[in-house]
């Protein structure tokens, strides 16, 4: 080998090596503490403390390219706060921005935004945990109880953490039931009020009008549309860090057969409906897509370009053997106040501004979760005169029907379902033979942030 | 780093950098290398043994993050992962690397500037640029090769993202991204060779294929070395790929497909710094053996004159 190296130099490097070594050895075998990760301690709402106030102190506000020219708007109204914007990606589409910026400014002590918006629902989960929480708890003087009444039922629930509410929630995003209405219409067909009529539908348009859809399977928030709606319980919190996971449940059984029958007659699509093939091929022949309120203009108006007057909503649907019909929702923003701002007051009736001002809610293109504003919106959505009706009554019926069985939580069902199930779907397999790797799938990942799971 | 241990050695022999210029000129022409290799390179590394082998109470814990990381349901897989595509990248990348740079050097030599430039192109975008790219190359319905893609039966992103492509996948994405750089340095140490011992050996008769074998490969043998060390560490280290693909196909791959990304899990989602130091220093253990096995073997910092 290297027989030019002077034996000398090559004892020297060994006993280096040795040294190194027998020094990380030690170090190694030297342990006295649990290797544990230290369990995320619940802050007691008592502990929350303001830091020192500096009124008319610059307020850092971070927020995504759709949430941002709303800032502005706040600014231009109120030209003697002093606001500095970030655009940021806003933690949409499973991104966890937010949570990765704030562990490295809790470890540094310095940096946190005092306002920050995430699109993620989830987020509430770790930003109410920990030492210092990151977000302050607005129901304890930093925001009125009036206002926070103010919201929809429900719609701070992903909030709400030991009786605080830690964020405001911008928007709700209830499922409903879309449809194309002229394309029912020119077939013939009746809008389902059951998941069971919904099913016979689907098989008679792959028979009468194969390659038309009635929904998708492939899209992250599959979960949130069809197991939430249909009761399943597969992320139902029954304490703090307790989850309870059953997919084999009937109520997540039942429908996984209706969307395996659905996805094997080829009126279900494995796809989603945002990939670039979708929207090419298959945004035409949506006949039914049951989804969430931003759906309407996100999906149908914005994406899939639908002329003006095809567009309708109905109500979400109900299993023929339950009392009464359940929805889900799939996302809805969350506005959140640093409890290390040192300006509390701006930071707080920004936040109140942009998730209740009728003039940025009244116009945003999501439902508002505040009651006052969404009025306002759902006028403001009837002038543009998009949808085949007013969509109102079901976007307000549809509010209150969210199944409270479903919990937020720290991990993303929708990052689960799309690296474990959108692959074995595509591999050929139904979401039957699935739910059993599904289910192992939510358990590991809830255990690894500390989560006990029954 | 070679040039800077010559240096160090003849000072040491002869003492002759003290009085010579030039000897205390390389000091001042590295010494900024190494600030920024203190500061970057050594400090983080040294704190991130210190927090593998400690806790958030900052307590020693021996070999307990490394235990507790390594029983964690994503670990093998993520290794598993990481070992499939680390085969077919260095395999790929050795056999087309050198392939290329012998094609350019000999017979290319009229056209070889030309190609030279345009496949060191992509490696002058940014990494993640040209990652972007390809997210649209791989969308059959986007891809303006998506015929070929179809030819594969794949119709849509989904059925091009499965599972067991994607080792391939990041290896298509990873050679065109880095491989550029590799042809040019590969061509320059070609051009190295005299050219007396090639005309040499083909007046004794030898074919281009001789001569590659047997002249050209065994004496470019240490920058070969040299290109499996960088490429292995930096294919272990692979986070940006995965990462971007799985943003692009709304969450299809798993957010802990590589251990770097389950390292970023780690620290970011679970909070977990000393777990996620722990997996880096398997990956600088990893790295740094596979360096001590390829240096040795093939005796990458011999010098060739005593």
């Amino acid at each position: 080998m290297n027989d030019d190296v002077p034996v000398s130099s090559r004892r020297r490097l060994r006993h280096t090596a040795v040294a190194v070594l027998g020094a990380v050895s030690l170090l190694a075998l030297a342990a006295c503490g649990s290797a544990d990760p230290t369990p995320p301690a619940t802050s007691s709402p008592a502990a929350f403390k303001p830091v020192a106030q500096q009124q008319g102190s610059e307020i850092t506000v971070w927020a995504d390219a759709t949430r941002v020219p709303g800032v502005q708007a706040y600014q231009k109204a109120h030209p003697n706060v002093k606001i500095k914007i970030v655009t940021y990606s806003g933690d949409a589409n499973g991104a966890n921005d937010l949570q990765a910026k704030v562990q490295l400014f809790d470890r540094t002590g310095s940096g946190w935004p005092d306002v920050a918006f995430s699109a993620n629902v989830n987020d509430g989960t770790w930003a109410s945990q920990g030492k210092t929480p990151y977000a302050a708890p607005v129901n304890r003087d930093i925001i009125p109880k009036t206002t926070l009444d103010g919201f929809s039922d429900g719609a701070l629930d992903p909030c709400v953490f030991n009786g605080n509410t830690y964020c405001l929630r911008n928007d709700l995003a209830q499922n409903v039931l879309w449809y194309n209405k002229s394309l029912m219409d020119k077939f013939g067909y009746k809008v389902p009020t059951t998941w069971e009529e919904y099913q016979a539908l689907g098989e008679k348009v792959a028979e009468e009008h194969p390659g038309y859809l009635v929904g998708t399977a492939g899209d992250a928030w599959t979960p949130e549309v069809y197991f939430w709606a249909s009761q399943c319980t597969a992320s139902t919190t029954t304490g703090a860090r307790k989850v309870t996971v059953n997919l084999q449940d009937p109520k997540c059984t039942r429908m996984a057969k209706l969307l395996d029958t659905l996805i094997a007659k080829g009126s279900v699509s494995k796809d989603t409906v945002f990939s670039a093939g979708f929207i090419k091929n298959q945004a035409s022949k949506v006949l039914m897509l049951p989804g969430p309120s931003w759906f309407g203009q996100v999906l149908f108006n914005s994406t899939f370009k639908i002329p003006k007057g095809q567009i309708a909503a109905a109500s979400p649907l109900k299993f023929e053997g339950d009392a009464k019909n359940y929805t889900g929702n799939v996302g809805g923003g969350l506005w959140f106040v640093s409890s290390h701002s040192k300006n509390l007051k701006a930071a707080a009736d920004l936040v109140t501004w942009m998730t209740t001002s009728d003039a940025y809610q009244g116009t945003a293109g999501t439902y508002p979760a505040y009651k006052k504003a969404a009025v306002t919106w759902l006028a403001n959505q009837k002038k543009t005169g998009y949808f085949a009706e007013d969509v109102s009554p079901v976007f307000k019926e549809s509010a209150e029907l969210i199944w409270p069985g479903w919990s937020a939580t720290q991990y993303s069902q929708e990052a689960i379902y799309s690296s474990t199930v959108v692959p074995a779907l595509n591999s050929g397999k139904t979401l039957t033979d699935t739910l059993d790797t599904w289910q192992t799938a939510i358990t590991n990942k809830a255990k690894s942030l500390g989560y006990t799971v029954n | 780093m070679t040039t800077h241990l010559a240096t160090e050695r003849s000072g040491r022999r002869g003492g002759r950098s003290a009085r010579n210029p030039v000897g205390r000129a390389g000091y001042v022409f590295v010494s900024g290398y190494v600030l920024l290799l203190l500061a970057f390179g050594v400090l983080p590394t040294c704190y991130a043994v210190w927090l593998a082998l400690s806790n958030s109470r900052n307590q020693l814990v021996g070999l307990g993050n490394f235990t507790r990381t390594f029983t964690d349901y994503r670990f093998g897989p993520a290794f598993l992962h990481i070992g499939l595509y680390l085969v077919v990248w260095l395999a790929s990348l050795m056999i087309l690397v050198v392939l290329l740079s012998l094609m350019l050097h000999g017979r290319m030599r009229r056209t070889s500037t030309t190609l030279r430039f345009l496949f060191y192109l992509p490696g002058a975008l940014a990494g993640v640029a040209s990652v972007l790219l390809f997210l649209i190359l791989l969308d059959p319905a986007a891809s303006p090769v998506g015929w070929l893609l179809k030819s594969f039966g794949w119709n849509t992103l989904a059925q091009v993202n499965a599972p067991g492509h994607l080792p391939v996948l990041f290896t298509v994405i990873a050679f065109w991204t880095g491989a550029g750089g590799w042809i040019v340095v590969m061509y320059g140490a070609l051009n190295s060779i005299p050219d007396e011992i090639l005309e040499a050996a083909r007046i004794d008769g030898a074919s281009t294929l001789q001569i590659a074998l047997r002249i050209q490969i065994p004496m470019i043998t240490k920058w070969i070395a040299y290109m499996l060390i960088l490429a292995f560490a930096a294919g272990t280290q692979l986070f940006v790929e995965p990462q971007l693909v799985s943003l692009a196909s709304w969450g299809m791959i798993p957010d802990s497909w590589s251990p770097n990304q389950l390292s970023y899990q780690y620290a970011f989602q679970a909070g977990d710094f000393n777990g996620a130091a722990a997996l880096s220093v398997d990956l600088l253990i990893l790295g740094l053996a596979c360096a001590a096995l390829v240096v040795f073997r093939t005796g990458l910092f011999d010098r060739d004159e005593g």
